[in-house]
């Protein structure tokens, strides 16, 4: 008697035996499908994965301009050298810059013709690297052309802005008395990269350099002197000296990233991130929708391979085994491929977008290449495993009656695994639980709707049988035979056609809407120091003068002393920003009405009623705080106690460059203490003649140019913008695929069935209106459903994702069904053409 | 039932009459609900379903009507396949032999598509007899080819039948094919009878 024992093969002979089948399955082009699809959806997964990496960094290195480094330490008191070294080791570099106010006169030896001048300056001493990201505009004479430089004066000389020079009223060459040194002023100082705007940084600024700082003398004890150090470096440098950094600090140190830079632009940032992750992510989980379906008439046509090789002696472990290497192998193998596709057409991108970026893009890192890889293997695993374990379980008895089936899939266990991979993917990629979340069950929840509304379309097109003539009988009938593919290849063309017209509709829209949140007259002119009485003069100046009437809001210096009763000096707060906010000069303001760019989150706000003692909080500031509704502060305002009650928390559009305040008191509560009143305006280039006009008339008031730093946001919107709608460009093609996906999901049944509808004497066009007829119908009902989930989707992002309104747009509702319909029943027709127009007995005598 | 070493049977029949589940009964594809096969003097009915598999990977060569070739192998690859996945080092010599049985040394690198059914059968043969089987399992061998075509197939089967000693086990309905076996057994509603009262045997 012989000993039957399942053959042991080595791993290295079945992992050869895997290989062959695979290069073999390889060859007769019989995985092409499978690859290909996998391939376009890692090559566009990792393309926008190394675009948006650069691109990101692109958008974060313009960013960190506006700190004139990666990383900004703050102090009042020196910095110690010991930061710079460390910052060496890591192989970053650094700068300082040390700011304080003094009163610089114009030399006397270099005016002698008038009075010398003399005003408040905010000197700046840099050292040789400053700015260390960004560069300095800078030019020879007042009006003179501007140029870009980077560096620090040189010893012995100064750069003035054109303000302080109009102040002084002198020229470059001149020489300025700043402390106890004279500096020769050698270029107008346009901007800096690091200006940003604060209410207290507003003295025309006169950068010298570091070297030169102690020979003014102006460092003394109790003198107002800001200490700053720059870091940059690689970004990995960055992210890995950030931490030994805080661990070094002392307390009255702060650290400021790119995080922390200015909220407007990043505000932009974020929106912009959020745009380029959302196309990644679609474009996921569209790849993961097509291989799903490809995978499953993959191992639908296995079957009787399988039987086969069980009936030839193949153990249920050596079928496992082979078809877990076979995945793997395939996974990687479209995985590798896709990646460096995906290099490929990042690179061409970039190149297309060369003249929009104008610097040149950060060099890419690996991470997308991992990305592609695990990509590759988790949708390979989540979506096409399940299909192919069940395979082995075909009974070898396939051979004699190919009626005989593996049992039934337990899909629901198999569609936890694959949900669960894609979002852990979707998760890794994002890094952003809510926005991962958001779409994932967005789309779920899409999926869920569309094959409901696919199957009650279906159930109802039966109805319409008799009425139409024979191509279409045949065609409705056989649509509503195959029942749950048909469902299926309905919802597979409705979300494809679904993202292809958000790509086009709707992403203009929001594009649109996005660059509309800063319009071309965003304020540009910042006013501060309006006394009490000059208010009513601010306003019939610019009246008179045909400029729309400024809205001023009067702001009064405080300092919080109190919540609920408890000292705040005694508290401890949720938020490390808290303690910061608890111990900062605060600026309060009031006002009768909430104004167009806040929006109450909670309570209400006083304009409909008569107000009590209550104040209006900001939503992120009362977040770090630890405040709500209902809780008391109280603030020291010129030696007083004032209090309220909070009775609202507000969300206000920073990006709105209009004065905003965290604490708004009502109307009454501070009229006696002193106010100055601030505002911002749009004036035209044309017209700035009118503020020096002002400032003459009001000698006291500062206005504050903020062209610099709208040119800066609209050009990192500008590059996010053309990034995004890039990237969109691979999700286009991923919904593509999904469609390629859903005509030959169900080719090979056609392929059957009109072999023999042919024998039967059908005539071969019958048999193709026929079949047109069929998609043509499937093509209508996704277009409808469609143009349903785009709308839907488009109200979604805009209002939930980005913020920003929701436009009704019934282009969908037209565009939808027709697309679908001219798509799918072109595509469908085309794909099923060959099959159909085979002599018959060909395909019969293969089945 | 028994069936001797080297003996040839044909089993007969009109359609649903239960020969291919008797077949599959008799291979291991399928067990019984009742009763035991014995194949080779193992058990097929005590083995699970991977031991069923290893016993036919040792013994068993099949021919089906409908090919059952691999659409994405050559023929060579085809008649390796059986040798590979019992872990056949080297299969292409015995492969090219069992072509060269067939006569179709020279259509090795075709893909099944290129081959006429005739063609189709002989690279099916091959790949059945590369294991060198003690039972070579045909259902309805001929059953897809003319007549020529089907007289050379049967040729085949029975040649190496007579020279290697292979028990040749075969389903048809073509009385002719079933006259060349050694034995005839006739089925009916799933059970043997006689053909001539048309009773159950």
């Amino acid at each position: 008697m012989s000993m039957e024992k399942p053959a042991r093969l080595s791993v290295l002979t079945q992992t050869r035996q895997a290989l062959r089948m695979l290069a073999r399955d390889w060859r007769s082009r019989e995985l092409s499908v499978l690859i290909t699809a996998l391939i376009i959806a890692v090559s566009s997964l990792t393309a926008v994965a190394f675009l948006t990496d650069r691109v990101s960094q692109a958008v974060a290195q313009r960013a960190t301009e506006s700190l004139a480094g990666d990383l900004r330490l703050a102090s009042t008191r020196p910095i110690s050298q010991e930061y710079a070294s460390a910052a060496s080791e890591f192989g970053l570099l650094a700068a300082t810059i040390t700011s304080m106010p003094s009163v610089v006169f114009v030399n006397e030896q270099s005016n002698t013709e008038s009075v010398p001048g003399s005003t408040l300056a905010a000197i700046r001493a840099a050292s040789d690297d400053y700015p260390l990201r960004g560069q300095l505009k800078l030019s020879d004479q007042l009006l003179g052309e501007e140029y870009l430089a980077s560096g620090a004066p040189s010893p012995g000389e100064a750069w003035a802005s054109p303000r302080l020079l109009t102040r002084l009223d002198t020229q470059v060459g001149a020489r300025l008395d700043v402390g106890k040194t004279t500096l020769l002023i050698s270029k107008v100082l346009i901007t800096r990269p690091d200006e940003g705007f604060s209410f207290t940084d507003f003295a025309p600024s006169l950068l010298i350099n570091a070297s030169d700082l102690d020979s003014t003398g102006l460092i003394q004890p109790g003198s107002r002197v800001a200490y700053r150090a720059v870091f940059s470096g690689t970004r990995s440098a960055v992210e890995t000296f950030k931490p030994v950094l805080e661990g070094m600090m002392e307390e009255g140190e702060e650290l400021e990233d790119v995080r922390d830079a200015n909220p407007q632009i990043r505000s932009s940032m974020d929106r912009a991130e959020r745009f380029l992750n959302l196309a990644s992510l679609v474009s996921v989980l569209l790849a993961a929708v097509a291989v799903a379906m490809s995978a499953r008439r993959y191992s639908h046509r296995h079957r009787d391979r399988v039987a086969l090789m069980k009936c030839l002696g193949a153990s249920q472990r050596q079928i496992l085994y082979s078809s877990l290497a076979q995945i793997l192998l395939l996974a990687l193998a479209s995985g590798a491929i896709g990646a460096v596709l995906g290099y490929i057409s990042h690179s061409g991108l970039a190149w297309l977008m060369r003249d929009m970026i104008q610097q040149t893009l950060p060099s890419p890192g690996w991470a997308p290449v991992g990305l592609g890889l695990v990509t590759a293997v988790l949708i390979l695993v989540g979506f096409a495993l399940p299909d192919l374990l069940q395979l082995r379980k075909t009974p070898p008895l396939r051979v004699l009656r190919h009626d005989v089936a593996p049992p039934p899939m337990r899909y629901g266990l198999s569609w936890i695994a694959a949900i669960g991979s894609v979002l852990a993917l979707l998760l890794w990629i994002a890094g952003d639980t809510r926005l991962v979340l958001m779409i994932f069950g967005g789309a779920l929840a899409t999926l869920l709707i569309l094959a409901l509304a696919g199957w009650l379309l279906v159930k109802s097109l039966q109805g319409f049988r008799g009425a139409a003539g024979i191509a279409w009988r045949f065609g409705l009938a056989s649509l509503a035979r195959r029942g749950r593919e048909s469902i299926a290849q309905i919802v597979a063309f409705g979300l494809g056609i679904m993202v292809l017209l958000l790509l086009t509709t709707v992403r203009n829209e929001l594009m649109d809407t996005w660059r509309a949140s800063l319009p071309e007259n965003a304020p540009n002119q910042f006013m501060i120091n309006i006394q009490t009485h000059e208010v009513e003069g601010v306003r019939e100046f610019f009246t008179d003068r045909g400029l729309a009437e400024p809205r001023l809001s009067p702001m009064v210096r405080a300092r919080m002393t109190k919540i609920n009763g408890q000292e705040v000096s005694e508290m401890s707060f949720p938020n490390p920003q808290g303690r910061r906010w608890a111990v900062r000069d605060a600026n309060l303001t009031w006002a009768a009405g909430l104004r167009p760019d806040n929006q109450v989150l909670e309570g209400s706000f006083w304009s409909e009623r008569e107000p009590g003692d209550e104040l209006s909080l900001e939503s992120d500031f009362a977040a770090d705080l630890g405040v709500g509704l209902g809780d008391v502060l109280e603030f020291d305002v010129a030696g007083e106690p004032v209090q309220g009650a909070v009775t609202s928390i507000r969300q206000v559009e920073w990006d709105s460059f209009q004065p905003n305040f965290f604490v708004v008191f009502a109307p009454g509560m501070l009229d006696d203490y002193p106010a100055t009143w601030i505002t911002a305006v749009f004036v035209e280039e044309s017209q700035k003649r009118a503020v020096l006009d002002l400032m003459r008339e009001y000698p006291s008031i500062t206005a504050i140019d903020l062209d610099a730093i709208l040119g800066q946001v609209r050009d990192v919107m500008d590059k996010a913008a053309l990034a995004v709608q890039a990237v969109f460009v691979f999700t286009l093609l991923a919904g593509l695929v999904v469609l390629w996906a859903a005509v030959q999901s169900t080719r090979d049944e056609r392929r059957y069935e009109s072999a023999m509808l042919r024998t039967f004497g059908a005539t071969r066009s019958r048999v193709l209106s026929g079949v047109a007829s069929e998609f043509i119908a499937i093509g209508l009902l996704s277009g409808v459903l469609a143009a349903g989930g785009a709308s839907l989707m488009a109200w979604m992002f805009s209002t939930q994702l980005l913020e920003l309104a929701y436009n009704f747009n019934p282009v969908l509702w037209i565009a939808g069904p027709l697309f679908g319909m001219a798509i799918v029943g072109i595509a469908g027709t085309a794909a099923t053409w060959r099959v159909v127009t085979r002599a018959p007995v060909s395909v019969l005598r293969n089945a | 039932m028994e069936v001797r070493r080297s003996e040839s049977l044909a089993i007969v029949g009109a359609s649903g009459a239960g020969k291919s589940t008797l077949l599959g009964l008799l291979a291991g594809l399928d067990v019984p609900s009742s009763g035991t096969v014995m194949l080779n003097d193992s058990e097929l009915t005590a083995l699970d379903e991977d031991g069923r598999a290893a016993l036919r990977a040792r013994n068993v060569g099949f021919v089906f009507q409908s090919f059952h070739l691999v659409p994405s192998l050559t023929a060579m690859e085809n008649v390796m396949l059986p040798l590979e996945l019992s872990g056949h080092n080297n299969p292409r010599p015995a492969a090219l032999s069992a072509l060269e049985m067939v006569k179709l040394d020279h259509r090795v690198s075709h893909y099944p598509h290129q081959l006429s059914g005739g063609e189709k059968q002989r690279v099916a043969i091959a790949r059945a007899f590369v294991v060198q089987p003690a039972v070579l399992f045909a259902d309805e061998p001929t059953g897809n080819l003319d007549q020529r075509t089907g007289d050379t197939v049967a040729d085949l089967l029975f040649r190496i039948n007579k020279e290697s000693g292979t028990t040749l086990i075969l389903v048809t309905h073509d009385h002719i094919l079933a006259e060349r076996c050694d034995r005839v057994l006739h089925m009916d509603g799933g059970r043997f009878i006689d053909p001539a009262s048309g009773l159950a045997a």
